[in-house]
């Protein structure tokens, strides 16, 4: 797929400590298309955020990518230099985060938050860049934009406050908008408008967007296709009706249960028992063995390699290579 | 806002108070202001005459009452060792400690911040390592150690700059000052190293401190993911948030500065308010010693006051004013 927006190719992250190097990430590849929107899921801790960091450059020393490419529109960017990196931030590429409560400087109104943004990716007069930030905050629903703009960031709630960030993130119009649980910290009653002002408002820029959510029910009414990941691996990735009506990796099936309504079988609605191995502790083989209630001789000694089913689907699983199937029918016994 | 002045106002007067009733306390059981002040052949009678005389058998609370009233116009009384009035001796003395502060106060602060800056943005660097680990010994070494080794170093074996002194001073209105002479700067030079070295350290290791957290804040994660700059991120972002509580510190600073100038004032021989409370304390003078603390007092509570208001005006979040009712 060439006319990918972004391509991951077989990222590798790397926390180097005391005791040994810890891998957070392993062997990540996909790809988002021009205003594809890519759901990626998993646990807390699964590597979502340190993919996304990994990709806008910003890994906090001492991780860094020990292996892979990550390329933009063909070219790569894993290996630009820091100012190179910088120009491409906020530009071509944007990042919501988290808490809108803490990723606005609370010593500086909106105005000069937004301002400064525009300013330093367009070469436009102060006057123009508060024309366009008043545009941009009205775009993003803030009521009297014109009036609030001057208002600083503790003077607006958590939803109006992801707005605000929102608005920040998207001032450049990049192509590509990475939105690190973007509802997480918000009240449960605003957090489906905010997911729903990122989809309207990428769509009309054309931007694609990498929704990055622990919820797999955002996913299904979002995503256009989704990204499983488990243990910094990725579990499973394919178009997201495909994922949620007939998931296949065992791990996938879990998450599934975990969504009610989606599922006409409630006996499914159980959690998947265990948790998720810590870096310096990942099993051999599949890093899902331990919690697998298909698990068989070949999960325990081989890493499942990530196996096409389709041509858009990939799961990582040995069920799914012919080879082994037969053993499993036989364990299964 | 002017609600929020009054109270402070009000808490800084309380404050005053009770330093005023411990000055007050020292007049009454450190020593006997009677014998400080007749001579060795007075009589009994003579003593008692004295003592119903100055209202020293007055009820308690009315002689706080006089003593805290006559404190409030400046007044406190003759020096028992230099017979002369107390307030003229200070004043005549405050400019000399006044100046050296401020310039200590200046030093520690740019000195101080920018150290702190460099330190935490290159936080592996050598020079960074080398800095902290020298700063160790601003912050472990006595004050007069560290004015004896400058004086010994710069003005015995180098001959640089003087010992003591304050150098030639020029008058600027009733205001002595040795800024406008060479000598005068020349003089000032190593007891304001000596007494702002301490403090340096100290406001060195607080920016550090907080511009580290600062930096792993999510609002400069954000900032960077932005495309700032980086000169954009460290000092329009992260600088000014640590600044903010730095100021309240960095400020209170500058009042241990004023207190701690006793030491560096009797090593250099400098002549300020420092100095003349030590000699105080050597002869027991107490109206010396009462105002001089009186006045070391009213210095802090002044400095909290101006720092309150700044950090006030720094950070929007303490502007309640409308924040409440909007959202
Ligand atoms: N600075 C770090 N040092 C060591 N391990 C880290 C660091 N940051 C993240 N990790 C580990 O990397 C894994 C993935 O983290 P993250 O990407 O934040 O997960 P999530 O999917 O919840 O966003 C976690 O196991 C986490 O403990
Ligand atoms: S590879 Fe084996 S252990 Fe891993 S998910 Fe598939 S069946 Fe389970
Ligand atoms: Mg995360």
């Amino acid at each position: 797929m060439t006319d990918a927006l972004l391509s991951v190719r077989n990222l590798r992250v790397e926390f180097p400590t005391r005791r040994g190097v810890l891998t957070a990430i392993d062997d990540v590849s996909f790809d988002i298309m021009p205003g594809e929107v890519l759901g990626v899921v998993g646990e807390s801790g699964a590597g979502k955020s340190l993919t996304g960091a990994a990709i806008i450059g910003l890994l906090e020393p001492p991780g860094r990518i020990a292996g892979g490419e990550i390329l933009l529109k063909g070219q790569r960017i894993d290996n630009l230099g820091a100012e190179a990196m910088r120009r491409i931030r906020g530009k071509r590429i944007g990042m919501v985060f988290q808490d809108p409560l803490t990723s606005l400087n609370p010593l500086y109104t909106v105005a000069q938050q937004l301002i400064e943004t525009i300013r330093t990716h367009a070469d436009i007069s102060e006057a123009e860049a508060r024309k366009r930030a008043v545009a941009l905050l009205d775009r993003v629903g803030i009521p009297a934009a014109k009036r609030r703009i001057d208002d600083y960031p503790h003077h607006f709630s958590g939803g109006m406050r992801q707005r605000v960030v929102i608005a920040l993130a998207l001032c450049a119009e990049p192509e590509l908008v990475i939105a690190d649980e973007p509802t997480t910290a918000l009240d449960v009653s605003v957090q489906s408008q905010i997911i729903d002002l990122i989809k309207e408002i990428c769509a009309e820029r054309g931007a694609a967007v990498m929704l990055i959510t622990h919820d797999m029910g955002v996913i299904a009414e979002t995503a256009d296709r989704v990204a499983v990941l488990y243990s910094g691996r990725m579990a499973e990735i394919g178009p997201v009706t495909q994922v949620i009506t007939a998931p296949e990796h065992p791990y996938t099936v879990g998450l599934m249960g975990s969504i009610p309504t989606l599922t006409q079988d409630h006996a499914r609605l159980v959690a998947i028992p265990g948790a998720m191995p810590r870096l310096n502790a990942i099993p051999q083989g599949c890093p899902f063995n331990p919690r697998c209630e298909h698990a068989f001789d070949r999960c325990f000694a081989e890493r499942p390699e990530p196996l096409r089913r389709g041509d858009r689907r990939r799961v990582a699983c040995w069920l799914y290579d012919e080879v082994s199937t037969v053993e499993q029918e036989k364990a299964n016994v | 806002m002017l609600a929020y002045i009054l109270r402070r106002i009000a808490q800084s007067v309380l404050v005053m108070l009770v330093v005023a009733l411990v000055s007050f306390a020292l007049f009454r059981f450190v020593g006997d202001p009677i014998s400080s002040m007749v001579g060795q052949e007075a009589t009994i009678a003579d003593r008692d005459a004295l003592r119903e005389q100055l209202g020293l058998n007055d009820p308690f609370l009315s002689q706080f009452a006089t003593f805290v009233m006559r404190a409030a116009q400046g007044n406190f009384g003759i020096s028992y060792r230099l017979q002369e009035p107390v307030m003229e001796l200070i004043l005549s003395r405050l400019p000399a400690t006044l100046e050296l502060a401020m310039v200590s106060g200046v030093l520690a602060f740019v000195f101080g911040v920018g150290f702190g800056v460099y330190t935490a943005l290159r936080r592996n660097g050598w020079l960074s390592n080398t800095i902290m680990t020298v700063s160790l010994v601003g912050v472990s070494l006595p004050t007069f150690l560290i004015g004896v080794l400058l004086i010994w170093v710069f003005a015995v074996e180098l001959q640089w700059l003087p010992s003591f002194g304050r150098g030639n001073v020029v008058m600027v209105g009733d205001w002595p000052t040795g800024l406008l002479t060479p000598s005068g700067r020349a003089s000032l030079v190593l007891p304001a190293i000596t007494l702002g070295l301490y403090q340096m350290t100290l406001i060195m290791r607080l920016v550090r401190a907080e511009m580290l957290e600062v930096l792993r804040a999510d609002y400069i994660k954000f900032a960077r993911a932005r495309g700032l700059s980086n000169r954009a991120v460290n000092f329009g972002h992260a600088l000014k948030n640590t600044m903010v509580p730095v100021i309240t510190i960095t400020g209170l600073q500058l009042g241990s500065i004023i207190a701690f100038a006793i030491i560096t004032e009797t090593v250099f021989q400098w002549p300020g308010v420092g100095a003349l409370f030590i000699n105080s304390v050597r002869f027991v003078d107490v109206p010396v010693m009462a105002a001089y603390l009186m006045m070391i007092a009213l210095v802090f509570v002044i400095i909290n006051l101006i720092v309150d208001l700044l950090y006030y005006v720094v950070d929007p979040r303490l502007r309640v004013d409308r924040a409440a009712t909007r959202h």
